[in-house]
């Protein structure tokens, strides 16, 4: 059952919103600059609500239930951050206000710079870059610029792991420097050997995930950031499964020179269904000049104990540039601050001890039923893979269609690609043991199910508002927009 | 514990499964040296001490709730109706994923697709992606079109003196090791002049309406001459403008990007906003972004999935032309909610507020003796003016009388020294536009400036 | 045992292109071998008549639902011909892979290429995949 689309609720001449009149004398419009149609719905204010009311309710949610996508963190994600986000104070507030006029924001900012810096065992941050992927492009444009700056400019090449989220190598390519693809080993560590062959003077720096994107802590992570250093590159760390460090290990102390945060992963600053995020990255001393800016600094100190200080937006001196307009995702920042200032420093290492606690019960519990590459203990997620022995139909696709019929999201599917039929499960530490024994029993249903009745798990999924869709339609023949062309590109297109 | 259900029970009980005796043996693999270390941050505190910290934050700020507020250059103060922000916060929207698994996320995916309708409609352009970070982006986004569109034969870009300068310097920051010709933008070049710059070797040539300087422009000709060299046109540009104004798209671009932020979405001191991006059909496969198609379900019915996915950096990785990978997904719902909400009669109707209230503002100031607007071009609901004393000595007038004024031109342009850009929108009424120039008059007056 | 066609009278690149070179003109496509791992194939980018490319550069390539894979050139040379029925029919290469799928037409300009195996290596390579 498909909801019409809200231009197919419309009706000409129906309004919605009703603007005030105009208080000032009417000004001549420019004739020939003048559009000539405008295609926007026409509804009313109820059937606008209906209409988005009745789609919100297709979606599964963490609101609504387990939503276990390894490497994304799908934790709850606290009603207060909304309401203080949504302040006047922080709502209404202009960009580009005078820094005098916007020190409660600037204050705020200064201080998550701070414990971000902290948390990771950093020397300095910068909240500008607006997801992981742009904090990424961040480091790595910071240690192309470090190189550069020490006239070092052999380094064209940036180590990965094979088993790397995309961004990594796609962000390498962006800042225009190589690829060297490195294997894993059977542990699921990166291969060791293989990091100090590749090592030479060409070399700007390493991508590294920690825990590992298979959800592991690599066993010789110090090895392999020795190696890199030893041959003059820098250590970058995708901070995606930091949920699994807060004041377990900071990476910063393990020698990583430049790291990303996701706020919308760690710091419960929600998902939005695709975003936004933040991305901010932290940095030790040797790349604290090239940040990318605007970052918050101390201006002046207080002229009294107790007071504070008068906090400016600076360009570092050796930035790396703007990343976008004015100076980072704010809305995210205010809700990251007011998480980070619920748990404190006890409370956040609580967050990874039963991140790490819950996982390693999932796994426990499913290992007999599942087979696990890495049979070892596992960070904040683990990978199995989605196949029985003797049943070919069934692939990790149909088991995850499959748990949608039970009401639970499918974990994150076919990553990383070095395993076959891959599930990433990361529970999260929101999440209570009822609702996981509820999962795990849900799958040792479906193991059951594929065995005895494989059509139940390749036609799934059977009670959502919609079955599986022909992709393949979707990719051949584009319907991107609902709405006719306009008469303008028709007569042109005539032409 | 916030937020952490577990009881000491059902933590034992866990701890037994797995097969350990406490929560620290799971921490093993890391170096014992590092493990543990204290994070020296305050103490954990209540959601009441948490919500007064953020209150005290928070009211120390000077804000348009509390201000006159006549500053834009790229971020504006528009009305939001109330029902933006109710669906914003039913929790099926935003604690949702990216709808890669779409039999459970159709809510996302159609509220996607009606965005991209909404915003190739306004934009004049066949479809449009589902965002990227900023307007900003967006533009450094389209310069990578133009570059792959090329093959990487032509290394020249001709951007705009116009085009907003945070805009420029990000697609300089994105650009800086590609070995590229930036140029165009290092003076406000005559129509002439400007097109003159384009040769075989420019892949890309972007400019905007309205522009920074709030002017606008029919750039039908400059797109004739763009396209004759073989190059891509993209034009940058406001949404809220496009409710009365000609669209890009109908001057021949072939990308359109921009901030979509006037389109329901606050302040909010910087972010989050929204890129939009449109394009025409045969640039499709080349842009990066989530894009959201419709198609039949195995039982006919229609729905709605992400797709051309291969050019993603998931699929493509190294070979993706971008790394976007999360992108402003609620932003853009909001965007879709808030058009929806205002419609197309509800949009002329705020446009044409913006437009007379700005118009009525330039024309009082100009008759001011000693300030001048600049009307020679047609404009939107931002001018620029010149001052006879600096902008910080007007600004600081207009606080006292609780305005926040424009913006200071000189301190990113030299060359327009003592020049204002202000901004008007539907939010300011005719008393706060009139207390404003009668300050600007005294300002002027104090000073002892003669015409 | 899975096995995909092999004709004898082509040559072939382990990315999976072959190429039939008659004189100075040859005709490339992709192996059956490569259309069975992509599934329905939705779309091929075709270069434009006329265009260059060296031996082992990408001139086009080829997307599924949930891959791309870029095309490799056998040999140097010059755009002939471009098949512009896959613009509407990109299943001809799952379904035709060596015939109505070929993807373009050649003039050779420098047919020397190590990398070139015949139908029996190639098909022996697949085997080991």
């Amino acid at each position: 059952m498909t909801e019409l689309t809200i231009y197919e609720k419309s009706v000409s001449g129906r309004v919605g919103v009703v603007m005030p009149a105009t208080d000032v004398p009417l000004s001549e419009l420019p004739e020939d600059l003048l559009r000539s149609a405008l295609d926007l719905p026409e509804v009313s204010e109820l059937q606008a609500v209906r209409h988005f009311v009745n789609l919100s309710t297709k979606n599964h949610a963490i609101d609504k239930g387990f939503y276990p996508l390894g490497s994304c963190t799908m934790k709850y994600n606290p009603k207060i951050n909304e309401d203080v986000a949504r302040l006047p104070g922080f709502a209404h507030l202009h960009p580009l206000t005078d820094d005098s006029a916007s020190q409660g924001a600037l204050g705020l900012m200064h201080t998550l710079q701070e414990w971000l810096a902290e948390i990771a065992g950093f020397t300095g941050s910068s909240l500008v870059p607006a997801a992981g992927a742009q904090g990424e492009l961040a480091g790595i444009l910071m240690i192309r610029a470090y190189h550069q700056s020490r006239n070092d400019t052999k380094r064209t090449k940036i180590l990965v792991p094979n088993s790397a989220h995309g961004t990594n190598p796609a962000t390498v390519s962006m800042a225009g420097l190589q690829v060297v693809e490195l294997p894993s080993d059977e542990n699921g560590d990166v291969n060791l050997e293989a990091v100090r062959a590749a090592c030479d003077d060409t070399v700007a720096g390493m991508m590294v995930t920690m825990p590992s994107t298979l959800g592991v802590f690599d066993t010789h992570i110090v090895e392999v950031i020795n190696a890199v250093h030893a041959c003059g590159g820098l250590m970058y760390m995708d901070g995606a499964n930091m949920n699994a460090l807060l004041g377990i290990v900071k990476p910063g102390e393990l020698g990583f020179d430049v790291m990303h945060y996701n706020l919308h992963k760690t710091f419960s600053t929600p998902h939005g269904g695709g975003g936004p995020g933040c991305g901010a990255v932290g940095v030790n001393n040797k790349l604290v000049p090239f940040l990318p800016g605007p970052i918050v600094v101390i201006q002046e100190k207080p002229a009294r104990k107790g007071e504070p200080p008068l906090y400016a937006l600076e360009m570092p001196p050796q930035s790396i540039g703007r990343l976008k307009a004015f100076h980072g995702n704010f809305g995210m920042h205010v809700r990251a601050y007011a998480y980070i200032r619920t748990y404190g420093g006890t409370g956040l290492r609580e967050v990874s001890r039963h991140a790490v606690l819950n996982a390693n019960y999932v796994r426990s519990r499913l290992r007999d039923t599942y087979h696990m590459p890495y049979d070892r203990i596992c960070a904040h997620e683990f990978v199995m893979e989605g196949h029985f022995e003797g049943v070919d139909s069934v692939h990790a696709l149909d088991i995850s269609k499959r748990l949608m019929d039970y009401g639970i999201h499918p974990p994150t599917n076919y990553f990383p690609l070095i395993v076959p039929e891959a599930l990433l499960i990361e529970p999260t530490e929101t999440e209570d043991k009822d609702t996981l024994d509820n999962f795990i029993e849900v799958m040792l249903t479906i193991a059951k199910e594929a065995k005895e009745n494989p059509t139940l798990l390749t036609e799934a999924p059977h009670v959502t508002p919609v079955a599986r869709l022909d992709e393949v339609r979707a990719a051949k023949q584009l319907v991107l927009c609902c709405r006719p062309l306009p008469q303008w590109a028709l007569d042109q297109a005539g032409d | 514990m916030s937020y952490i259900p577990h009881t000491d029970v059902e933590r034992q009980q866990m701890l037994a499964a797995i097969g350990v005796t406490t929560i620290e043996d799971l921490f093993e693999a890391v170096p014992s040296r590092y493990r543990f270390p204290k994070l020296d941050l305050p103490d954990g505190a209540s959601e009441m001490e948490v919500a007064a910290e953020l209150q005290s934050f928070a009211e120390a700020n000077d804000h348009a709730g509390d201000f006159a507020l006549f500053r834009g250059a790229g971020a504006y103060h528009h009305y939001i109706p109330s029902a933006v922000n109710h669906i914003l916060l039913r929790g099926e929207f935003y604690t949702a994923y990216t709808p890669y698994q779409p039999e459970m996320s159709q809510g996302t995916l159609q509220a996607i697709f009606e965005y991209q309708t909404m915003i190739a409609q306004l934009t004049g352009m066949d479809g449009a992606n589902a965002s990227h970070y900023d307007g900003a982006t967006s533009l450094a986004e389209a310069v990578i079109v133009g570059l792959e569109a090329s093959r990487h034969a032509r290394k020249k870009i001709v951007l705009s003196y116009g085009i907003h300068p945070h805009y420029r310097a990000v697609v300089r920051t994105y650009h800086q090791w590609a070995g590229l010709d930036i140029v165009g933008d290092d003076a406000d070049h005559s129509a002439e002049d400007f097109a003159n710059l384009i040769d075989e070797d420019t892949a890309m040539v972007a400019v905007a309406t309205p522009d920074y300087f709030g002017r606008m422009a029919d750039f039908r000709e400059l797109a004739k001459r763009v396209h004759a060299a073989g190059a891509l046109l993209v034009i940058v540009t406001n949404p809220m403008a496009l409710a009365l104004f000609k669209s890009p798209g109908e001057m021949g671009a072939d990308i359109v990007v921009g901030e979509g932020q006037p389109l329901g979405i606050p302040l909010s001191y910087g972010g989050p906003y929204v890129g939009f991006f449109a394009t025409k059909m045969g640039l499709m496969r080349r842009i990066s972004g989530r894009i959201v198609g419709e198609t039949l379900d195995k039982n006919g019915v229609k729905a709605y999935v992400m797709t051309l996915r291969p050019r993603e950096q998931d699929i493509r990785r190294e070979r993706a032309t971008s790394n976007i990978c999360t992108n402003q997904g609620l932003m853009a719902l909001a965007a879709t909610v808030y058009l929806s909400l205002m419609g197309k009669n509800g949009m002329k109707r705020a446009a044409e507020l913006c437009y007379h209230k700005a118009h009525y503002a330039a024309a009082q100031i100009d008759h001011l003796n000693s300030y001048t607007v600049d009307q020679s071009q047609p404009f939107f609901h931002e001018f620029v003016i010149q001052c006879p004393v600096p902008v910080a000595q007007i600004n600081a007038a207009l606080y006292e009388a609780g305005i926040i004024g424009g913006i200071d031109l000189g301190a990113d342009y030299p060359a327009l020294k003592n020049h204002m850009l202000l901004c008007v929108t539907e939010m300011n009424s005719k008393d706060e536009i009139d207390t404003l120039v009668s300050i600007l008059n005294e300002v002027s007056e104090k000073a002892g400036v003669t015409a | 045992m899975p096995s995909w066609k092999t004709p004898e009278t082509l040559k072939y690149l382990k990315s999976d292109e072959w190429i039939l070179i008659e004189g100075d003109m040859g005709t490339i496509g992709i192996t059956d071998y490569a259309q069975d791992q992509l599934n329905d194939i939705v779309f091929v980018e075709l270069p434009k008549v006329g265009d260059v490319f060296a031996k082992g550069k990408p001139f086009g390539s080829v997307e599924s639902v949930k891959a791309a894979s870029d095309l490799m050139m056998p040999v140097s040379g010059e755009v002939t011909e471009i098949n512009t029925g896959l613009k509407t029919r990109p299943d001809s290469v799952n379904n035709s892979p060596f015939e109505n799928g070929w993807i373009i037409k050649i003039k050779i300009t420098d047919a020397d290429n190590d990398a070139l195996l015949d139908a029996a290596a190639y098909a022996a390579y697949c085997q080991t995949r």
